[in-house]
């Protein structure tokens, strides 16, 4: 068996057994929710459905009941596309990197992670779905045969290929997910008493058994999409910042921008798991399994990805000095100083300083000021996106285009909305799937839990066993 | 009229897969042939003891992928050169290789597309993991904290097999009825 140094921290605290872990994890999903969760779960819905009504409106009336203009043709749709699509990355890159740089403390988060890449993708798809101004016809985003006489969507157009590139990462996503949840539906169907929860749970579990031939293939299944999803999950960022890169707007035209978002959106989305995971781990009593030393291995890739950011920042301020066109100059000038600067002192704050507090060991092993840091994080990576989008545009090559953005309350209820679908699906998810993956959980407890460390630690003490021939 | 053999079907249940492992070799090196195993977690090493060969999907996965990576350049190819060769800004797409970086994002989205739906798809298939199928495990135990090793042995097989699994330290050995088996001339 794989050993591992005693100076690790183990990850499964307390003396656990293979059927407590089971209990443990399984136990949420077959007991009755708690007052709390039906709380979360009503503002979630009311939520969700206001924002359901801003979108029947924009439907029924048009898109211009939006705040977006001739000139700031984008506005909140792309921000918030954006940072959904961002919050999402994480999810990939904790199941899908980790594991293969064999990371073992993905195994307490990488089901909620992959759960959250979903609904994030989800409510990012409205916006872009809903921004081309006539949701039904959104079908002609796909190459159909169809009715117009050659008509084809342009494949030099990177707006195209994130239609590409975002379904793909949707349904990917999906079948990972879905792969790995396989055996622990088989596990609550078999401890499952009621008949009809039973027949349920056996649907869903595909009659999984856990036969060793199964379980090579899965394992194989595991690998080779993780191998695919992490130049996928490379590539759909990628392609959201060609949207802006490949236009020759002054801000956007930059070849920083892949690596800037893509390290934006790892950062964005560490922040969200932090959130919902402090909360998860609470709500369902799995503090032996998040413990805080996964949180400190999260935030310190938060300290990584949030320096990455802010070096992006700073290169390109430096860029656009030192590259003397003033076209560029203006528009960083205009950024920090124009009419929207406090946007980007918001974005500065919250994206550059706040995660270098993380380099304190009680800060970033304190769970008050993990959870607050990540709120803040995500709130600086929501107005990175505004940043990027909104002051550019209203301050374009030419001046008699000039214009103020302000969202309309239907901008503010269709956003709103998102965030109450997302918490309304993840609420359902962690009540009736389990939010651990416990079956591969189990395979780490004999090298990472608390006692088999322990128990290890006392035979290093001991005098090496001497053999008799 | 062909011969029939009738097998005895043998649970060794145990509580930890450091047992069972050492069960499975005690029985390999018998010449005790190991009908299956079935465990909560993939437990590492276990595939050579009890016989399983490497399996090919990662191989169905690399086909799959050059499926999609030949249909997505096929696609764009008819659409964008053969049907209407669009003129973006002066420069139309007489042929394919004039544009191919504009082609290259979709060519790589549909590759991991066709690669990882076709492999999973492919692996639920092989394993005959489909909605509405019956569990699998003979055992409900198996899939929370017990190990399983599955036999399917003749009398004589079968008693050498039962003092192996009890020696390695089975914490149960359930016979459940027998399968009668044609035998293979």
């Amino acid at each position: 068996m794989h050993a591992e140094s005693q100076i690790r921290e183990p990850l499964i605290l307390g003396k656990k057994t293979y059927s407590q872990i089971t209990d443990d994890i399984i136990r949420p999903v077959e007991g009755k929710a708690n007052k709390y969760w039906y709380m979360l779960f009503t503002v979630a819905v009311l939520t969700f459905i206001w924002g359901l009504g801003c979108l029947s409106y924009t439907i029924g009336v048009g898109i211009g009941v939006w705040g977006s203009n001739n000139g700031v043709d984008w506005a909140w749709d792309i921000t918030n596309f954006v940072w959904w699509i961002g919050i999402g990355h994480a999810g990939t890159l904790i199941s899908a990197v980790l594991l293969l740089f064999r990371q073992k403390w993905r195994l307490g988060i990488n089901r909620s992670a992959e759960a959250m890449t979903i609904f994030a993708v989800m409510c990012a798809a409205i916006f872009v779905l809903f921004h081309t101004g006539r949701v039904w016809l959104d079908y002609m985003l796909f190459p159909l045969p169809n009715q117009f006489g050659s008509l084809w969507p342009n494949f030099n157009s990177p707006l195209l290929w994130d239609v590409f590139a975002v379904s793909t990462y949707f349904t990917i996503s999906c079948v990972f997910w879905y792969i790995g949840l396989i055996p622990d539906f088989g596990t609550i169907r078999d401890r499952a008493i009621n008949p009809m929860v039973k027949k349920a749970y056996n649907i869903l579990s595909f009659g999984w058994g856990g036969s060793a031939r199964h379980w090579s293939r899965f394992e194989e299944v595991s690998l080779v999409l993780a191998g695919l999803s992490t130049p996928l999950v490379f590539s759909v960022h990628s392609i959201v910042s060609f949207d802006f890169a490949t236009s020759i707007l002054p801000g956007w035209h930059t070849t920083i921008f892949p690596p800037y978002f893509v390290s934006g959106a790892v950062f964005s989305g560490f922040a969200m798991v932090l959130t919902l995971m402090l909360i998860v781990r609470k709500v369902y009593n799995l503090q032996a399994y998040i413990t805080v030393k996964h949180v400190e291995y999260m935030n310190i890739v938060i300290i990584v990805t949030g320096s990455i950011v802010g070096v992006a920042y700073l290169t390109e301020l430096f860029i656009s000095w030192y590259g003397g066109v003033e076209f560029e100059q203006y528009a960083f000038l205009n950024r920090a100083t124009g009419p929207y600067w406090w946007a980007y002192a918001a974005m500065m704050t919250c994206n550059v300083v706040s995660p270098q507090l993380f380099w304190f060991k009680k800060i970033r092993t304190s769970l008050v000021a993990t959870f607050i840091l990540s709120i803040v994080v995500n709130i600086g990576m929501w107005f990175e996106r505004f940043v990027i989008i909104v002051p550019t545009l209203c301050r374009t090559f030419l001046p008699s285009t000039w214009n103020m953005y302000h969202p309309t309350f239907i901008d503010i209820g269709i956003f709103t909305g998102t965030i109450g679908m997302f918490f309304t699906f993840f609420l359902l998810f962690s009540r009736f799937f389990p939010v651990i993956a416990q079956a591969e959980l189990k395979t780490i407890l004999k090298v990472s839990g608390e006692s088999q460390k322990e128990e290890a630690k006392h035979h290093a003490h001991e005098p090496a066993p001497t053999h008799a021939h | 009229m062909a011969a029939t053999i009738t097998k005895k079907i043998i649970h060794g249940i145990y509580d930890d897969e450091v047992p069972l492992l050492e069960a499975c070799k005690k029985l390999k090196t018998a010449g005790i042939k190991i009908k299956d195993v079935f465990t909560p977690f993939p437990i590492h090493g276990i595939d050579p003891i009890v016989g399983v060969p490497r399996t090919r999907l990662a191989i169905c996965a690399f086909i799959y992928g050059l499926t999609g990576l030949g249909l997505a350049t096929l696609m764009m190819w008819y659409m964008m050169v053969s049907d209407w060769p669009t003129d973006v800004g002066g420069k139309p797409n007489w042929a394919y290789y004039f544009n191919i970086p504009a082609f290259i994002p979709i060519t790589f989205e549909s590759t991991v597309f066709c690669a990882g739906h076709g492999m999973a798809l492919t692996y639920l298939l092989r394993c005959m993991l489909i909605p509405g199928a019956s569990a699998k495990n003979p055992d409900p135990r198996t899939t929370n904290d017990k190990f399983m090793i599955y036999l399917e042995l003749n009398d004589e097989q079968a008693h050498k097999a039962d003092a192996i699994l009890r020696s390695a330290g089975a914490s149960e050995v359930n016979y459940k009825g027998t399968v009668t088996e044609k035998l293979a001339y």
